[in-house]
């Protein structure tokens, strides 16, 4: 009872202490009404006083005690002048409860809560991140109509805010801003369609929510965003995932068509379905025979998996119902297994989760029978959870388990929680009607348990005997007779009712005990429950049509008493009854037919499971548990017949771009276009130019605010991006880590920034590249890749000419590789051609979608900052030289390879007119040359273009390398690797290639090396830092593809590595040009077997 | 017309007796009168534990969780997942208890304006906001003795003023700076048996539910992996967020950075496919004579399969017939107590010592006049076992990464009795 503040309390002062202490009692357990009310005016008089003094613990105690009257649901609305007056302290603690307090009674006195605004509008240009967002979070909480232009105003401010924390906040004032004033929806949908686009793993949740409060019919908004949001789904907060999950079901059911088949002759619309289904492909070439699924509706099935571990009951639900209502039928078995494990859980989870199973297993019985005993019912359960448990029993009995479940009901009915015992004795009926074989020991076991001693099951038996007994009434007047024996002892109405129809029934069959039954009955009718009045009734009239003659005085007896019964229903049924069976004049046509009318055959009941329907529902919504629709649940759409243009999801590369620049504004001044030409004229100019340093020591890497960079070139931000990246690359890591699609993991981008470091110096053959690996790619990509080149093929040759426009991968690491050129900003750590892991999720996410053709030449997946001296500084007289390969297609001829030689002046004086000569090449082998380079400074260095057509071979390239004074005489020698150009196709083009290419065009090898060196991951990497090749989307795990085209002749280069069982691999090379081939079977070979 | 306000209106915290000690509106005020419908629905109920977690009302929904003796009760207007709630509300719930070292009415009112700033940030406009207990932390510090004298007399405050970095890092389940001076991680592996014994003594259903609970007090950023001689019996395994799920798809080890402090790394399952060793038995006899008052009551426990480690703390409770009056017992080891009220029976036996078996015998009177008892009660089993983990799981090592010094590391395994019922 005492609380803190009350301690607080004592020591601000004597008397004041102890009146508030009585307070503090007061306020905890109200005596009386009117004592309690004294009290609070006067509390409140002080509360004031204290609120205006100059002390801050004065204040804060106030604000304390406050809180707790708000807390216990008391009116402390008269304060309001008094501490409004305080949102502007200094004391943070003061601030939030005065922000408790605001957002509790601004709507109540809105005049006066205007007086707080302008603080807030000032806090929102706050530097403090937490600040400007808490300052939002209480404006938008607000509800005073007035103030909506400035929320509008926040907002869109704070949408593009550069903390992401902020525009998470924003993102739930849309929601706050929506519901007090609804005419602002048009402008709040922009908002959410630019929060859409967020790339922040904190937005993601926040904002979907808003789509769904404000919008949730603008599926079009989602397009550009599905691969994105399925790609971050698993790093998005667990409350996020949630809303973000039950968002894509819904899109998914419009989206892509239905992937239920072969198994689901069930349903009669669904057949219809299909075979219109079939028609429409016939129709449309588009279609193939068989159905392959869109990647994309793959992809969400695939990124969804990890999260059925998750701790949240939330979230492995919605993964549950995602799976239930868009997988393949055959797939969605793996939630059994996560769903069953939810039921460790406390009571409420259980019963959420029990109703989701009951509903699934009325269809899909074979998911959960393997987890049959994990239903048994534990004698502490709850009764609610009993029953729910009882009810997937009976749903997944069948011929074979029907017997151990008969046995473990036996021990059910006989509980003490006579409810449950009743709900078992149902369920027995249930089983013996659904499974023939079990019906007549059910039946059996069912009269037995007529002799039970309770009551309650007694009743229950009667009822579920009498059901069962209507479907099969030949055979049974043993148990009829029983039954009628029961009369005098059983009081339960619903039982006594049953008895009597029954008898009533088969009358015919037990002549001799039915009139004797009514004669029992006409004794006590009137003491008689109304139910089994009617029952009475029934039963005298159908004596009376079949067996008048014994029973016709008795029948018009009762028929009598029930004219002058109290309950109306029953005078009613009586004048009725009497009117069919006792003929007179006025009683018409209808009493000829009485017979047929009362001893009609009546059709059995038929015993089903309350959830039956529940179906039609959502799974794992609140409409589903209630088995109504819930205000504002929004239905799911059958799967569409066609579906509609996937391309909508295709995402440009501008999209990428910005979503990897960090702030808001950056994107603004980017517009698409302006980006493109001025990147691609960077690109040209510096190549061209060729005035690079890029291996000197300008470290640049300032992590300078982001918005600054964009607007003087493209070319700076970019290489801002690319910083970024790498700076963020340990928290990548993290997630990558996590990411279930196709990313390499931790170890192996820090591996991969080791190696670019030191490659700069030594010759590292990346020998250490045995990393912590990930595994990669799901078997499913297959398909992907069949039906994404199926249906998106473009001509070859334009897809060359444009691949630099078209090709977001393409673009995209281009525009990191600018960095390698750009002669202001080149980092010396280099952290450039790792693309960072989501990076390249992202990019293959891309990838799956975009066109491929058989031969595009794509950009390389990783560029090696391996350099080879070229003139060593001793014997180049102070002039030094280094060259690497930078895997670019070359600018100076189609067949030639890009050599960057960097040149550094280590004397102390200048070295002039710096040129090349003499140049000696073999036979065929052309050379492109830099222009001279008129002087270059002490300590300086300088990077220039040379492109070498090596006519696809590794011979050596020799020339001098000239100075004003001296000439000296330098070689260039290939690595095989380098000859290559990456080439993009998809796996069944590959397939298709290489079958051309067997035979005498195959080379082939066996490796062998510890398991950690066959991961995915490591595989690639060993691979592209060997040889310039393209990585081909993989359908199986245990192969690797790669495709390339040698430079000269452009012949294809077909790379495959197999794993194997145990520790060996095999490596395969398809080309035309053999000698390439086997060279570069050489060289891989050592590389992928090393540890 | 918009459709207003998804997900958590405002939640009334109800103690027992039916008094809503804490309310809390994140949207416009909803009248207390809404709680009538649950009360109802609490009326209808027999017991507490069958009190509907959803209940429909003509304008809201009310979606609650009982836990430690008191509701949670939270008001819905609109459709929402009912799971996304209850989770948040025992997450709500978890929070306290890691605070206040309980979850009563008492700690709750006692600290109502931590509670009410804790409830302000980890709910946003209904939206859940932070709710990982390391956040928290850095946000509101948790009240302790002598941080409120100290406040007192500064008039300083348990607000933290900066936010928490975690919250926006990819790291959100750990706070920045942490900093030890005995850098520790330990490691308890907990296993329960789930169990039904049928009247022979033959097993209906066995698993074993395990956790693995950690508590890291390690200094920095460090990056631990756990691995396990026998990963492959792990069943079905959920996990905290800080686990990497590829790593464990690959390699079945787990690999994270942990929170701060104590926390559940996972939890898994052994499933019944595997024959489940089942630590004791119990023999029973438990007889009600027809037509008389009284009846004989007979148990006994002995160990079973206990890989020779000693079955400690068992206690057994039964509850009886409604017929019983009482019970006269005498126990050869430990105390029983009866609550004729209740009819619960409880006996604390303690620890099983092979040389001479516990048993617990004696009469039980019946009300006279009572047809005798259906069913005899259920057994419901406690025990411990230190030392083992009865899955056989073992850890391997543990292997910390990016930081420097060495860290103390330890793992303990416990076997316990989880819902372990004998039917007699």
């Amino acid at each position: 009872m005492s609380s803190n503040s009350f301690a607080y309390n004592e020591q601000s002062g004597g008397g004041e202490a102890t009146e508030l202490g009585q307070e503090a009692t007061s306020t905890i357990s109200p005596s009386g009404a009117f004592g309690l009310f004294s009290s609070d005016l006067k509390k409140n008089e002080d509360l004031k006083q204290m609120l205006e003094s100059n002390k801050d613990s004065a204040k804060l105690d106030a604000m304390k005690r406050i809180v707790g009257m708000i807390a216990k649901g008391k009116n402390a609305s008269e304060l309001f002048p008094a501490v409004v007056k305080n949102v502007a302290s200094k004391n943070i603690e003061i601030k939030k409860l005065v922000y408790v307090y605001l957002v509790r009674y601004a709507e109540e006195q809105q005049d006066l809560a205007l007086l707080s605004i302008s603080t807030f509008q000032r806090a929102l240009k706050d530097p403090n991140q937490l600040i400007r967002a808490s300052a939002l979070r209480v404006l938008s909480s607000i509800r005073v109509p007035i103030i909506v232009p400035i929320m509008m105003l926040a907002i869109k401010e704070a949408a593009a805010d550069l903390s992401p924390y902020v525009r998470k906040n924003a993102a739930h004032a849309i929601q706050k801003l929506y519901s007090l004033d609804p005419e602002q929806k048009e402008m709040l949908i922009e908002i959410i369609e630019k929060l859409l686009k967020d790339k922040s793993i904190l937005v993601a949740g926040s904002v979907v929510m808003a789509f769904e409060e404000v919008c949730p019919d603008r599926i079009d908004l989602i397009h550009k965003n599905y691969r994105k949001l399925c790609n971050l789904l698993v790093d998005v907060e667990e409350w996020g995932q949630v809303v973000i999950i039950h968002m894509l079901t819904r899109y998914a059911r419009t989206q892509f068509v239905s992937p239920w088949k072969e198994d689901d002759g069930l349903e009669d619309n669904e057949k219809n379905f299909y075979e219109s289904d079939d028609e429409e492909k016939e129709k449309t070439d588009r279609r193939k025979k068989p159905y392959t699924m869109d990647p994309d509706h793959r992809l969400l099935i695939r990124n969804t998996k990890p999260l059925l571990q998750s701790r949240n009951a939330a979230v492995v639900m919605a993964v549950a119902q995602l799976y239930w209502h868009i997988s393949p039928k055959s797939e969605a078995g793996i939630i059994s297994k996560s769903l069953v494990r939810l039921l460790r859980s406390n009571r409420e989870v259980q019963y959420i989760v029990l109703q989701n199973i009951a509903t699934m297993s009325i269809q899909r019985k074979g998911m959960f029978e393997p987890y049959l005993k994990s239903f048994y019912v534990r004698s502490t359960d709850p009764t609610m959870i009993k029953t729910l448990k009882l009810e997937i029993l009976t749903n997944l009995a069948n011929e074979a388990n029907i017997s151990t479940l008969l046995r473990e009901f036996q021990t059910y009915v006989k509980s003490q929680d006579k409810q449950f015992a009743a709900a078992t004795i149902q369920t027995i009926g249930r089983c013996a009607t659904n499974i023939s074989e079990v019906t007549d020991t059910c039946l059996s076991g069912l009269v037995c348990l007529l002799s039970n001693r309770d009551e309650i099951v007694v009743a229950e038996s009667v009822v579920v005997i009498k059901k069962l007994l209507q479907m099969q009434p030949a055979q049974h007047g043993e148990i009829i007779k029983h039954m009628a024996k029961l009369l005098d002892s059983i009081t339960v109405p619903v039982a006594r009712a049953s008895i009597l129809w029954l008898i009533g029934e088969n009358c015919e069959r037990v002549p001799k005990i039915a009139p004797d039954v009514l004669r029992k009955m006409a004794k006590n009718f009137t003491g008689e429950d109304d139910l089994v009045k009617l029952q009475i009734l029934n039963l005298g009239a159908k004596l009376y049509l079949t067996n008048s003659k014994q029973t016709k005085l008795l029948t018009q007896y009762i028929l009598n008493l029930g004219k002058y019964d109290q309950n109306y229903d029953i005078r009613d049924r009586t004048r009725f009854i009497r009117q069919l069976i006792v003929p007179n004049e006025k009683s018409g046509a209808l009493s000829k037919y009485a017979k047929k009318i009362f001893l009609a055959q009546k059709p059995a009941p038929l015993l089903e499971s309350p959830f039956k329907d529940r179906d039609h529902f959502q799974l794992g919504t609140l409409s589903h548990t209630l088995n109504t629709k819930a205000t504002g649940y929004l239905e799911l759409s059958n799967w569409p017949e066609v579906a509609p243009d996937p391309s909508v999801r295709n995402v440009e590369v501008i999209e990428l771009a910005k979503e990897w620049t960090p702030a808001g504004k950056a994107k603004k001044e980017n517009p698409a276009k302006k980006f493109y030409s001025e990147s691609e004229e960077e690109e040209d100019s510096s190549d061209s130019s060729s005035d690079s340093e890029s291996e000197s020591g300008s470290a640049s890497g300032e992590q300078d605010e982001e918005g600054d960079s964009s607007e003087d070139s493209s070319r700076d931000s970019s290489s801002e991006q690319e910083r970024e990246s790498a700076s963020q690359s340990d928290i990548e890591n993290e997630r990558a880590a996590k990411r279930n699609s196709k990313t390499r993991g931790k170890g192996d981008s820090e591996d991969r920034k080791k190696k670019n470091e030191k490659s700069k110096t030594s010759d590292s053959s990346n020998a250490e590249s045995s990393s912590i690996e990930e595994s990669s790619s799901d078997s499913e990509s297959e398909s992907e890749s069949e039906s994404e080149s199926e249906s998106r093929e473009v001509t070859k040759e334009k897809e060359q000419k444009t691949k630099q426009d078209r090709n977001p991968l393409t673009k995209d690491v281009s525009l990191l590789d600018l960095d390698d050129f750009n002669p202001v900003s080149a980092p010396v750590a280099l952290p450039t051609p790792a693309l960072s892991p989501s990076l390249i999720a992202d990019l293959e996410g891309l990838n799956l979608s975009t066109s491929s053709s058989v031969i595009s030449v794509s950009t390389p997946v990783f560029v090696p900052m391996k350099t080879h001296v070229l003139l060593h500084r001793m014997s180049g007289k102070g002039l030094a030289a280094h060259y690497f390969f930078s895997r670019q297609p070359c600018i100076f001829g189609d067949k030639m390879v890009s050599v960057q030689i960097t040149l550094n002046n280590t004397t102390d004086q200048k070295i002039e007119n710096i040129h090349i000569r003499e140049k000696k090449l073999p036979v065929g082998m052309q050379m492109h040359v830099f222009n001279p380079i008129e002087s270059l400074e002490p300590e300086g260095s300088i990077t220039v273009s040379v492109g070498i057509d090596f006519c696809d071979s590794t011979q050596t390239a020799s020339f001098q390398l000239c100075t004003k004074d001296d000439c000296f005489s330098v070689n260039i020698q290939p690595p095989v690797g380098e000859l290559l150009l990456p080439v993009a196709m998809s796996e069944k083009d590959f397939k298709k290639e290489q079958g051309m290419l067997t035979g005498m065009n195959e080379t082939s090898t066996t490796i062998i090396a510890a398991p950690q060196n066959f991961t995915p991951s490591v595989i690639l990497q060993k691979v592209i830092n060997v040889a310039n090749v393209g990585v081909v989307p993989s359908g199986q795990d245990n192969i690797h593809r790669f495709a390339a085209k040698t430079v000269h002749s452009g012949s294809l280069m077909l790379v495959t590595v197999e794993l194997k069982e145990g520790s060996t691999a095999r490596l395969i090379i398809n080309t035309e040009k053999t000698v390439i081939g086997s060279v570069l079977l050489r060289e891989l070979k050592p590389v992928l077997s090393q540890g | 017309m918009p459709r207003t306000q998804k997900m958590i209106h405002s939640l009334f915290l109800i103690n027992c007796s039916g008094d809503i000690f804490l309310e809390k509106h994140w949207k416009s005020v909803v009248s207390q009168s809404v709680c009538d419908y649950f009360f109802e629905a609490q009326e209808k109920a027999a017991d507490v534990e069958n009190v509907p977690p959803v209940i429909s009302t003509p304008h809201h929904y009310l979606i609650s969780i009982y836990r430690d003796k008191l509701f949670f009760v939270s008001v819905i207007q609109t459709e929402v997942p009912p799971l996304f709630v209850i989770e948040f509300l025992h997450r709500v719930a978890d929070t306290f208890q890691d605070y206040f070292g309980e979850c009563s009415e008492a700690a709750i009112k006692d600290n109502v304006v931590i509670v009410y700033e804790l409830l302000e940030e980890m709910l946003d406009n209904g939206f859940p906001l932070a709710t990982e207990s390391n956040i928290l932390k850095e946000l509101i510090k948790p009240p302790t003795i002598l941080r409120s004298v100290v406040n007192s007399i500064t008039g300083s405050s348990n607000v933290g003023d900066t936010l928490p970095t975690g919250q926006l890092s990819n790291i959100p389940w750990r706070r920045a700076g942490v900093k030890y001076t005995n850098n520790e991680a330990y490691f308890d592996v907990v296993e329960e048996i789930d169990a039904i014994i049928d009247k022979s003594g033959s097993t209906v259903f066995a698993e074993i539910q395990g956790v693995i609970d950690a508590c890291i007090k390690l200094s920095g950023m460090p990056d631990l992996s756990l691995s396990f001689m026998n990963p492959r019996l792990l069943d079905d395994v959920s996990f905290h967020p800080c686990i990497r799920f590829k790593r464990w798809e690959s390699e079945r080890v787990l690999s994270f950075i942990p929170p701060d402090g104590n926390f559940r790394l996972i939890s898994y399952r052994v499933s019944s496919q595997n024959l489940v060793a089942i630590p004791v038995y119990v023999k029973h006899s438990i007889s009600f004579k027809e037509n008389s008052s009284c009846g004989r009551f007979d148990i006994t426990i002995g160990p079973k399969q206990n890989m020779g480690k000693t079955i400690e703390g068992i206690t057994v409770t039964v509850h009886m017939p409604k017929v019983v009056l009482n019970m006269n017992l005498t126990p050869t080891q430990g105390s029983y107590t009866f609550d004729p009220v209740t009819k619960i029976l409880t006996w604390d036996v303690g620890k099983i010592t092979p040389q001479k078996l516990p048993s617990l015998k004696g009469l039980v009177n019946l009300q006279s006049g009572a047809p005798k008892p259906e069913e005899n009660p259920s057994l419901n089993i406690q025990f411990k076992i230190q030392q083992l983990a009865i899955s056989g799981l073992k850890v391997n090592r543990l292997d910390m990464y990016g930081e420097k010094y060495k860290p103390f590391k330890g793992v303990k395994y416990v076997t316990k009795a989880g819902k372990f019922q004998v039917r007699t």
